[in-house]
């Protein structure tokens, strides 16, 4: 049983609530085997909610449901809808739970860390997932939505419902039709061929920023790894030892443990600043290259209902419901450009800001641990040198 | 915040010539089967020939050694006032530099000639500033030379660099190999360590191979000794230790001093390989994390490129470049956690074996010692028996040969007895200067990290206004 109070965290979150009226947060989070339960917190002041405040457990699973009622909303068609957050990440540290939960004797420090660490990563990005929904006109006010944040009770029962009802209809479609057909619209609009371009192209980039960022931090996590064997090898060697070289030793030790702990938080500040936006700006243009792919479908569409309407002219037949396709599937079409572009345009604002504050903080967040590591650095240089000159032992 | 130390902080490049490659990590392990056949003439610690130059043991004086440094920089802090207690204190102050440099090819081998130059204010030394040139395999001489003289009566001789296989096969013909460069820096430094290492022994700087090696323009071919690998001398060692193994009584133990440190030994040489073998992970870490930064860069760039978003686009070229110039720091900082630890603790892997070798030594005197004994007891019993016969000749023959070997044995309770004192203030001589030795290697590792961060702070503070500018 983990239980991590994410108030608690150092790291400022992504924090989409731009509007007072409905204010959502997740304070924490607990870990029980290998299901981690979110707490949702919702104030609120809108009419529409039957209470102003409202706490209640959610799971992973909840907010998929959420994600795919969503997706198959007929209605969210022209809009970028929020990426849904991926499956929170237990591998190694899951096996040690579960053991736990058998008796076994506790997790040791890193091991801990190491877990709440990726706990603080799992909140962060349902969080922004609600407050993404939060603060779009059009999601705030889903029926659904609403029901996540109010109901008291499990979802569990009201999920199985839904995928019966459903059927998974634009997630069973295969994903990399999506490019070909995209690419293949003859487009008009200067606006949509622009963004076209931007998205298959950026997409393929960011993707593979991301994993090079993954690498990175890997690495850097490596590194972490190695001052601690080295700094437990050194205070092994002490052990067995009683002359002057042990106390020697033992202070090295404890330089190569310090080294450690700050090399271990520059390598985690640097995942959830940076791999992480990366990882979750991937996610989100692959939703704005979905929503442009339902709008190569209506286009579609709607080239298909006027051949449809040629062909029923020459033919005499069922014109009036030839003529009243059309012209539905040209509505469609143009709320989805109408809506799409509005929903595009504020992507790239919503893009550019979280980058900047992104950047921003892992620069200062790197500057400050640099600083750190340098002072200790120098605190144990002095140390050393004193001990030399035979002033300190 | 600038401290009066930093100026002094400001280390200069750890290691000349090396830039730290995104090759492989090198492996330190020889294959035996190779070496072998590469070593000549085996050198025999039984030859009644060698004789001990100093025969009358190590001169008594020795003078405060200023730690040696690991290369030819200026030490950051001042003579250690360390003494031992045993020996007289020496007040002049001595200083000696030696600095390997200029590899140049021979034949196969990418780093075979070095210059060697001395600095030294010491009077043995015929000049202040003597510059010659070496080849490998005169180390590789001058080692084995010294350990047949001077093993056998328990000084910790330094041991010779690896002759590293693994580096040679690398070296692609003209063409600039960075894992060559590499091996050329390691080797360099290798035989620089050695070198200062032998001269800090104050019996062995004043040895005249030592000296000869040190300051003659042309070293003599050599006659007897041809080079010999490390595994060569780690033969001769292992013979040693097998001997004591084969030895059908053991040791009486009188002497709890030697019981302690035989033991301690071994759990040092036991522990330093596991810490070794931590550190070359750390410095493998490094060279990937350092290779995955340049990609990382490479792909930020790319990813700025496709930004559509003019301000947000300059960022992440930006963020480019300073990924770029990190990545730099990650290869310096990899050097200096391979040429200040990972080497030091590879060149004390070496040592302890060194070390090792002499308590063997000592055993193998003391086996000697029994044997004349024996020996001795049996010709006494010999001429007992000859008392009674009547053969004047013979019984005079016993009564020389029992006069012969109660002179061996005396020589042997001798030879123990100076083995012992040697090992004793060998040891001691060891122990005093590992802790220098750490703490010189500590405080250096210290400052190259102050340094990365220095620059690291420099970089994402000219980095910051960048992000602040995304608008």
């Amino acid at each position: 049983l983990l239980q991590v109070r994410t108030a608690d965290s150092p790291h400022p979150r992504f924090d989409l609530n731009n509007d007072a009226s409905l204010v959502i947060d997740i304070p924490d989070a607990l870990c029980e085997r290998d299901k981690v339960k979110f707490t949702v917190h919702t104030k609120t002041t809108l009419s529409s909610f039957q209470k102003p405040e409202y706490s209640v457990q959610r799971q992973h699973e909840d907010f998929i449901w959420l994600h795919d009622t969503i997706v198959e909303t007929e209605e969210y068609a022209g809009l970028i809808i929020p990426p849904a957050p991926p499956k929170p990440d237990f591998e190694g540290p899951r096996e040690k739970m579960h053991k736990l939960g058998e008796g076994e004797s506790s997790m040791t420090k890193e091991e801990y860390a190491k877990m709440k660490q990726e706990l603080e990563k799992t909140v962060q990005v349902h969080e922004v997932f609600l407050q993404r929904l939060s603060s779009h006109p059009m999601f705030r006010k889903d029926r659904n939505f609403q029901i996540f944040l109010e109901y008291d009770q499990d979802l569990t029962v009201r999920r199985k419902n839904a995928k019966e009802m459903f059927g998974g209809f634009f997630k069973n479609m295969v994903k990399s039709a999506d490019e070909v057909l995209i690419s293949g619209v003859k487009e008009v609009d200067e606006f949509f061929e622009q963004e076209k371009n931007f998205l298959l192209d950026y997409s393929s980039k960011i993707k593979d920023a991301t994993a090079k960022a993954e690498k990175m931090t890997r690495s850097h996590k490596n590194v972490a790894d190695d001052y601690n064997h080295i700094s437990g090898a050194l205070n092994n060697t002490a052990a067995d030892n009683n002359t002057a070289f042990k106390k020697h030793l033992e202070k090295c030790a404890e330089v190569f443990e310090k080294l450690r702990k700050v090399e271990d938080r520059m390598a985690s500040d640097q995942e959830l600043k940076l791999t992480e936006l990366l990882r979750y700006y991937t996610r989100d243009i692959q939703a704005a290259k979905d929503l442009l792919y339902r709008r190569a479908r209506a286009l579609a569409d709607y080239e298909n209902s006027n051949k449809a309407l040629d062909k029923a002219r020459l033919k005499g037949k069922d014109v009036a419901q030839a003529e009243e396709n059309q012209k539905q599937c040209l509505q469609k079409f143009d709320k989805l450009s109408e809506s799409g572009k509005k929903e595009l345009t504020s992507f790239k604002a919503r893009r550019v800001v979280a980058f900047r504050k992104n950047l921003i903080e892992m620069t200062e967040l790197e500057i400050k641990h640099a600083k750190v590591r340098r002072l200790k650095c120098y605190v144990y240089h002095y140390m050393f040198i004193r001990q030399c000159s035979g002033i300190l032992i | 915040m600038e401290s009066p130390e930093a100026a002094r902080l400001s280390a200069e490049d750890i290691s000349p010539s090396s830039n730290g490659p995104k090759a492989e990590p090198m492996l330190l392990d020889d294959d035996p089967d190779d070496l072998f056949a590469e070593a000549t003439e085996e050198v025999s610690l039984d030859s009644p020939e060698r004789q001990p130059i100093l025969s009358d043991g190590p001169s008594p004086v020795i003078t405060p050694v200023t730690p040696v440094m690991i290369s030819s920089r200026a030490d950051v802090f001042d003579r250690s006032p360390d003494q031992d207690e045993d020996e007289e204190e020496n007040r002049d102050t001595f200083d000696i530099q030696i600095s390997v440099s200029d590899p140049e090819k021979v034949g196969k081998d990418v780093c075979d000639s070095l210059s060697l130059c001395l600095q030294t204010s010491l009077s043995i030394f015929s000049r202040d500033e003597v510059c010659v040139k070496r080849r490998f395999s005169d180390f590789l001489g001058l080692h084995s030379k010294l350990a047949s003289k001077y093993m056998h009566m328990g000084y910790i001789v330094p041991p010779a660099p690896e002759k590293s296989i693994v580096g040679m096969t690398k070296v692609k013909v003209g063409k600039e190999d960075l894992s060559s460069v590499e091996f050329v820096e390691k080797r360099r430094s290798a035989l620089e360590r050695y070198l200062l290492r032998t001269v800090k022994h104050p019996a062995l700087l004043k040895d005249p191979d030592v000296l000869q090696f040190l300051e003659s323009s042309e070293l003599p071919r050599a006659v007897s000794t041809q080079a010999l690998s490390g595994a060569g001398i780690l033969r001769m060692v292992n013979k040693a230790a097998d001997a004591v193994n084969k030895m059908t009584i053991k040791m009486n133990e009188s002497d709890a001093w030697f019981e302690e440190k035989q033991q301690q030994f071994e759990n040092l040489d036991v522990q330093l390989r596991k810490l070794h073998a931590s550190v070359e992970s750390l410095v493998c870490h490094r060279k990937e994390l350092s290779v995955n930064t340049a990609s990382f860069a490479k792909s930020a760039a790319m990813l700025g490129n496709s930004e559509d978003h003019t301000a947000l686009s300059r960022a992440l070229s930006q963020l480019a470049e300073v990924e770029e110039k990190i990545d730099q720091l990650h290869q310096d900082q990899a050097c200096a956690d391979f040429y200040l630890i990972s080497e030091l603790l590879g060149d004390y892997v070496r040592l302890i074996t060194a070390v090792k070798g002499v308590f063997d030594q000592r055993m193998k005197t003391w086996a000697k010692c029994q044997d004349a004994q024996v020996m001795l007891q049996r010709k006494r019993e010999a001429e007992a028996k000859l008392q009674h016969a009547n053969k004047p000749d013979k019984l005079q023959q016993a009564k020389d040969e029992i006069r012969e070997w109660e002179g061996k044995v005396q020589q042997g309770e001798r030879d123990f007895e100076q083995i012992s004192k040697n090992i004793r203030r060998e040891v001691g001589r060891f122990e005093k200067d590992r802790v220098k030795d750490f703490r010189v290697v500590i405080i250096k590792y210290l400052e190259s990290l102050v340094h990365t961060q220095q620059q690291m702070i420099k970089y994402w503070e000219a980095f910051l206004p960048e992000a602040k500018a995304i608008a």
